[in-house]
């Protein structure tokens, strides 16, 4: 048996990176969501200024991946592999970006304090890290019914979504004072349902890895 | 494995008057060694059919026993079915001249004749009686033209083809075959002499000539496989694990032993 020792190893550091990144998106994007609860505007600054490092894994990740084609030429799965390690990458910078956007929001609040319904997007922010967690050990394990099975959180948490904002909503004509924090917690429920988005985007690549077809599960 | 292939082949070609080539049940042995074991295979007329496989698989010897150039070989034995053209190419009455008239073939290295480019190429028609200068004017520069030498060639006709590059060697060769007007195309390992440049160029030609002829390669370079070829056979230990459309063989090939060959981990 031949193996391919070099494209194996050179794999392996991109595979370590990915994970690298992933954990620091989905752990940016939870302390992004600590700092919005707890009115941390030094927390959400450094929420900020850490994002380039996500970005700079991000870009590493595709420059190793495109040496990696060119210089090795893969095929069927392992090409696969390589695309979808490179739009999974993808799709977790996006996560960091939404971390971003959460500590914006979270300077625009300042230390006012919050109005009532900040728990369910606790609790939204509790099942989508979860959520981004279990995709991750899927991807990592390529394990194909957990994959499957993010399409339900996904369902799940785009309940929660509707729920929050029209309770935000109401919260509104009851206070129409605190319009403004209204406005930029509806996003921030926003950011949190794209990640959610984002982690069932992993699983259908997850499987189109696996099996070679397009899978749709946001359906 | 067998069913699976059959059923396959079948289902890509539902036409059987496109069919060049029709492999039914092909077993070849070299004294007691079995190089070929029950193949099927059909190919379709103007595409490219890529060969692939490891060093002894059998892949270079079906496609000699395609011209019955394996014949050549004393202690050679086959049982089975060739249909070129609906017609068993073992048959008793099937000339091997006029089988091999219809199947030209292309080798590894370049092996024009030491004579003038010219020469080369007239040299199939003269044997089948074609004696008229402007007549044979015609079909070297048809056939140069159609293996793309043409412009490199066409004012020093009458000096010796060693004086040309191997990668123009090699397009003289599939002149010399083209001269003779055949049907199917054999090449084995065409390219492996040759520099990348070279090997681009009869990459090309490749493409242009399907329009044309059927072609069937033998390669060791997946990569080439793959870019030239529309249907791709992995032969292993003289049996075909899959045949299938190139894009499916390089993307979502179905046997493990196709992946792992064509992902450089079997050996």
């Amino acid at each position: 048996m031949v193996g391919r020792e070099k494209f194996d190893a050179e794999l392996k550091k991109v595979q370590d990176l990915m994970l690298e990144l992933s954990n620091m998106a989905i752990n940016t994007l939870n302390d992004s969501m600590d700092h919005l609860l707890s009115n941390n505007i030094e927390g959400a600054l450094t929420v900020i200024n850490n994002d380039i490092h996500i970005n700079h894994m991000e870009e590493e990740i595709n420059d190793r991946v495109i040496l990696l084609i060119a210089k090795q030429q893969p095929v069927a799965t392992d090409l696969r592999r390589l695309m979808v390690l490179v739009k999974a990458a993808s799709d977790m910078e996006r996560i960091g970006d939404y971390a971003v956007n959460i500590a914006k929001e979270t300077i625009r609040i300042g230390k006012d304090e919050h109005i009532a319904p900040i728990h369910l997007i606790d609790e939204m922010r509790i099942k989508t890290i979860a959520m981004l967690k279990q995709i991750l050990d899927a991807f990592i394990n390529e394990d194909m019914e957990e994959a499957k099975k993010i399409a339900k959180l996904d369902d799940e948490i785009d309940e929660m979504y509707g729920h929050a904002i029209r309770t935000l909503l109401s919260v509104g004509v009851e206070q129409p004072s605190q319009l403004s924090q209204i406005t930029q917690l509806s996003f921030v429920c926003r950011y949190l349902e794209r990640s959610a988005d984002h982690a069932t985007n992993m699983a259908e690549r997850l499987l189109f890895l696996l099996k070679g077809k397009h899978y749709e599960l946001n359906n | 494995m067998m069913e699976k292939v059959l059923e396959k082949a079948s289902s890509m070609n539902n036409q059987s008057s496109n069919i060049v080539y029709n492999t039914q049940q092909l077993n070849l042995w070299y004294g007691n060694h079995h190089a070929l074991k029950n193949i099927d295979l059909e190919i379709k007329e103007n595409e490219v059919t890529a060969i692939i496989g490891p060093s002894g698989c059998g892949k270079s010897t079906y496609i000699k026993t395609l011209n019955r150039m394996v014949e050549l070989v004393p202690t050679v034995k086959t049982s089975g079915k060739i249909l070129y053209r609906e017609r068993n190419i073992f048959d008793a009455d099937y000339g091997v001249e006029e089988l091999r008239t219809k199947v030209g073939m292309v080798f590894q290295k370049p092996n024009p004749f030491p004579k003038s480019i010219y020469d080369n190429i007239a040299y199939g028609p003269r044997i089948h009686g074609i004696k008229n200068k402007k007549i044979l004017d015609e079909i070297v520069e048809k056939s140069l033209r159609g293996a793309a030498i043409w412009d490199e060639v066409k004012d020093r006709l009458n000096t010796n083809a060693y004086s040309l590059s191997g990668g123009q060697q090699q397009r003289i060769c599939i002149a010399r075959c083209l001269a003779i007007e055949p049907d199917v195309i054999l090449m084995d390992e065409p390219t492996s002499a040759l520099d990348p440049i070279s090997t681009l160029k009869v990459e090309e030609l490749i493409q242009e000539l399907k329009e044309d002829y059927s072609i069937i390669i033998v390669t060791h370079n997946m990569q080439q496989a793959a870019r030239i070829s529309d249907k791709t056979a992995f032969f292993l230990n003289g049996e075909v694990v899959e045949f299938d459309n190139t894009d499916v063989i390089f993307s979502t090939p179905e046997d493990k032993r196709t992946e792992d060959y064509i992902s450089g981990r079997f050996g």
